[in-house]
Formats: C-alpha cells, sequence, structure tokens
C-alpha cells in the first residue's frame, strides 16, 4: 500500500524573499543571510501542518507550496 | 525494402568514430541530402519498434545530464493523451563546447533523423530545432531538401536560441519556443516538462548529439550501438577538447581512457596544472586524477566531478588559476537569469570572494566562508546554474589549494596579469569596465 507524504515545496522564481513564511513556520524555515527561506525537507508532522497551510496562505508572492507525494 | 535493422550493411561504420564517420578533416561535411544518404542509407521508421531499440541499446542523453533515452521517451508518450511536441536542442551555452555546432553545420541532416524518428514514434504534434543564428542557415537548407522528397512525417520547425550560458536549459528551451521571455528558464517544480511543456504539452528536448545516436540505432539497431564501447557504457560520445591550439571535437568510445580520448599524452599532461571536466558547470580534477579516469559519467561524479556535455580544458601552468575562476565566477554570475534571490545573491557573492582571493592583498576571503556561500546556493534555484558554479568553485580551491595558500599569505600574484585561457572570461573584463563607468 502506497503512503503519503506532505512536504514544502518553493517556487524559488516567484520568492521575492519577504520572510513571512519563516515567521509562521519557524521550526521548518529559516532565513538565509540574503533573507531568503531554507525549508527543512523533512515531512510536515500533524502538529505542525495547521502552521505550514498558514505559511503557505500568507506568502504574498504565492511562492510556497504544500505539496503531498506518494513515497 | 527491408523493414529489420541491418547492421551488416556497409554503411554502419565498426570503429568508434560514428556521427564523425565521413567528416574527419577540416572542411568535410555532410550538409546535402545526397551525400547524406548515400553514406548512411535510407531511414525507415519503425515507431513499434524503436523505444525498445533505444532501451536496448543503452543510449543516454549528451547534453549534461546522461538520463536514458528510451526511459525518457516512454515517459513523454505516458505524460497524456495529447500528442507531444519534440524539440532538437542546438544551444550549446557552454563557451567551451563545439560538439553541437559541428553536427548542426556539418552533419544536419543526422540530426535531423533522429528529430523525425522522435516525431514518428511519438506521434508528435509538432517538431521544432532550436538552434544558434549562425546554425540556422545551414538548417533551412537542409529542412528545404527534405521537404522537397517529403521525407518526414511532420513539418520541422526552426527557432533561434539565443547565445546565453542558460539558453539550453529544458524550461528554457520551452520558454523560448513558446514566445514567452528571453529563454531563461523557470520553476517546474510541481511537474515536469516531459509532462506538460511547450503549450502544455508532453515536450521532448533532447540534445542534438543524443537525436543524431538515435538516427543510427534507428538504422543500424541495438546490437550495433552496443558493438563499441562497454556493457556499462555502451556507445561513442563527442568531446570537445580546449587546447592552446584552440578547440578540437572529437569522439571516442564510452568507457575508454578519457585522457587517450581527450588526446593528452604525458608531455601534455606534464604541463598541465589541472584539467576542467564538464565546462563551467563541470569540476576541476588534478592531471593524476584525470589520467586514471575511464571515459564515463558514473566515474566522474564517484570524485565529484561530471563529464557534463563533453567539455575537457587543459589548464597549463603558468597562468593563475585563481584568476581564471574568478573570470569565470563572475562571467556565470552575469549569465544567470537574475530570477532566483539565493543564485542573485550568492554567485554575486562568489564573484567578490574569487576576486578578493584573485586579485586583492593578503589576508582576503577564509576558505569556509567561499564554501558556506557554495552550499547556500546548492539546489536553490529554479535550474541548475548555481548548482554547476558551486560545484566549479568548491573543486578548485580543492585542486588549487598551494595557490589559495600562496594568495591569502601573499596576496595576488604575477600570473593573474597573463592573458586569460579559458574563453568567456575574457567577455568578462569587458563587461565588468562598462558596468564600472
Amino acid at each position: 500500500m502506497s503512503q503519503w507524504r506532505l512536504e514544502l515545496v518553493l517556487d524559488p522564481v516567484a520568492c521575492d524573499g519577504r520572510g513571512v513564511c519563516a515567521e509562521m513556520l519557524p521550526e521548518q524555515i529559516e532565513l538565509d543571510p540574503w533573507g531568503f527561506p531554507l525549508i527543512d525537507g523533512a515531512d510536515i508532522t500533524p502538529a505542525l501542518y495547521e502552521h505550514a497551510v498558514r505559511a503557505v496562505h500568507s506568502c504574498p508572492k504565492q511562492a510556497l507550496h504544500l505539496v503531498e507525494r506518494r513515497c | 525494402m527491408s523493414l529489420t535493422f541491418d547492421h551488416t550493411s556497409r554503411a554502419a561504420p565498426l570503429t568508434a568514430t560514428r556521427l564523425l564517420h565521413g567528416l574527419v578533416g577540416r572542411g568535410v561535411q555532410n550538409t546535402d541530402l545526397r551525400s547524406h544518404l548515400e553514406q548512411w542509407g535510407e531511414l525507415h521508421h519503425q515507431p513499434k519498434r524503436l523505444i525498445d531499440e533505444l532501451d536496448t541499446s543503452g543510449l543516454v542523453g549528451h547534453g549534461g545530464a546522461w538520463f536514458p533515452v528510451g526511459a525518457k521517451w516512454r515517459s513523454v508518450t505516458g505524460a497524456s493523451r495529447r500528442r507531444p511536441v519534440v524539440v532538437a536542442n542546438g544551444a550549446e551555452g557552454e563557451p567551451a563546447s563545439r560538439k553541437d555546432a559541428l553536427l548542426l553545420t556539418r552533419a544536419p541532416h543526422l540530426v535531423l533523423d533522429g528529430l523525425a524518428l522522435a516525431a514518428s514514434t511519438l506521434r508528435a504534434r509538432q517538431a521544432i530545432v532550436y538552434a544558434p543564428g549562425a546554425n540556422l542557415p545551414t538548417l533551412e537548407a537542409a529542412l528545404a531538401e527534405r521537404r522537397s522528397c517529403g521525407l518526414d512525417p511532420i513539418a520541422i520547425d526552426l527557432v533561434e536560441s539565443p547565445e546565453t550560458f542558460i539558453s539550453g536549459q529544458e524550461s528554457a528551451v520551452v520558454n523560448a519556443i513558446s514566445g514567452r521571455g528571453d529563454a531563461v528558464p523557470s520553476f517546474v517544480g510541481l511537474t515536469t516538462i516531459r509532462e506538460r511543456g511547450v503549450g502544455g504539452r508532453p515536450t521532448l528536448v533532447q540534445n542534438v548529439e543524443t537525436l543524431a545516436h538515435v538516427a543510427l540505432v534507428g538504422r543500424f539497431g541495438a546490437d550495433w550501438f552496443r558493438s563499441v564501447g562497454t556493457a556499462q557504457n555502451p556507445g561513442t560520445i563527442l568531446l570537445t577538447v580546449m587546447r592552446a591550439e584552440g578547440p578540437m571535437v572529437v569522439e571516442a568510445a564510452l568507457g575508454s581512457s578519457l585522457r587517450s580520448a581527450a588526446g593528452l599524452g604525458d608531455d601534455d599532461l606534464s604541463r598541465t596544472r589541472a584539467v576542467l571536466l564538464g565546462g563551467y558547470g563541470g569540476a576541476w580534477v588534478s592531471p593524476q586524477a584525470f589520467a586514471e579516469l575511464p571515459l564515463a559519467e558514473k566515474a566522474a561524479r564517484r570524485i565529484g566531478a561530471t563529464l557534463g556535455a563533453g567539455v575537457i580544458v587543459a589548464l597549463p601552468y603558468g597562468v593563475c588559476p585563481l584568476a581564471e575562476m574568478a573570470d569565470v565566477v563572475r562571467y556565470m554570475e552575469g549569465q544567470g537569469a537574475g530570477q532566483c534571490g539565493p543564485c542573485v545573491h550568492g554567485l554575486g557573492a562568489l564573484a567578490d570572494s574569487l576576486d578578493r582571493l584573485a586579485f586583492g592583498g593578503r589576508g582576503g576571503p577564509r576558505l569556509d566562508s567561499i564554501l558556506e556561500i557554495c552550499t547556500l546556493v546548492e539546489g536553490r534555484g529554479a535550474c541548475r546554474h548555481p548548482d554547476g558554479v558551486a560545484r566549479f568553485v568548491r573543486s578548485g580551491l580543492g585542486v588549487f589549494a598551494d595557490e589559495v595558500a600562496s594568495h591569502q599569505r601573499q596576496g595576488s600574484c604575477a600570473q593573474t596579469r597573463a592573458a586569460r585561457v579559458l574563453p568567456g572570461a575574457g567577455r568578462t573584463v569587458t563587461r565588468r569596465l562598462v558596468g564600472r563607468a
């Protein structure tokens, strides 16, 4: 039986480094020296799901995606 | 008319000189259809069989990614019910590469045969050759000849590729053909070009050398293809070797000795400070490591390098490798699309650091701070441009450790004033001077 995992995927072309996502989900996103997000590739755990969704929705450039992948 | 593969025909070359068969020697060419067909024989389309044959052949892409061709074609056919677009990619962004231009100008029909086979096999809706302006007149003439004989299953269109480093990147090719922007890459992370490319159709973007190999597999079959090279690395590859005399394109059997393929003897290697493999997105290797390498991508990757699109540059003693690197990294910074933050800022920071290391006074940037920038740009662009620059810098700082230490101790060296060996770097200097004026 196949399993599904949730992960954050960034569109680096759309992203302009506002940094809102890192405020919403500091557990998995930090900012590099230029203010662009560094995303921890780990699965989004149920505990962080709400925060991840909020981070995705709060991106002013809609550059962050929450993607379901079969693993 | 026989519809089986005829690898015993007189046209099937038996040595490792395949794509260049009949082209050896300056000015020799097979640009007209008659001499092309005399040399290679007619092309029979066998769409039901070709993908299996490509799988068996072990042919991989020669644009730099080394992806199995059969698997790539399968994923295009399986992507959707819409008929796909097939593209021959002749954009050769690497300033040191010449092999694609050589095929397009001297054996265009071999490339067009491969594209025609892709079109018939994948039931393509559209077929396009994407190539630099300098190659278009030859291609136009070749296409006119083919049209007059009704040779191809569908019309083949031409689209000019801009002469930039990244114009051959898969998503950049699709954007250029779709008329979106100046051939810059875009983010395709949620899907692939093979599933959704030109006009939303499944799209095959295949390097022109790869298609030339396809044309021969289509004629002579997989067994013939595998009769040269090794079981793990079958077939041949075109390499561009940059030497003091200028660039030279050679064809060699995969799995054979890389140094023999490149024609670099003991004398040449003793005069060589390091070898750049895979071009400006590739890696520096010591002459000793180079001498040990087989002509195989897996072996190159095991030592952190890549053969990329087959570029080999022997850097002689007597020039400053750090100055060469600094100018290349500045050039690569300028060749970025300017779209992704980490690439824009990171390549700028890398170029500044290497400038200070190569041309500045003693002290200079710390090695670990430069490596940290490499880590910060890797995997963070929409395309592989920043990853290639990081590999180029990382490997160079390792191979040129003595020069790095010497520059940090004593500042810039006298050899930085020598003329640059690596092509493209000269342009960078002009651009920078203009920028400062």
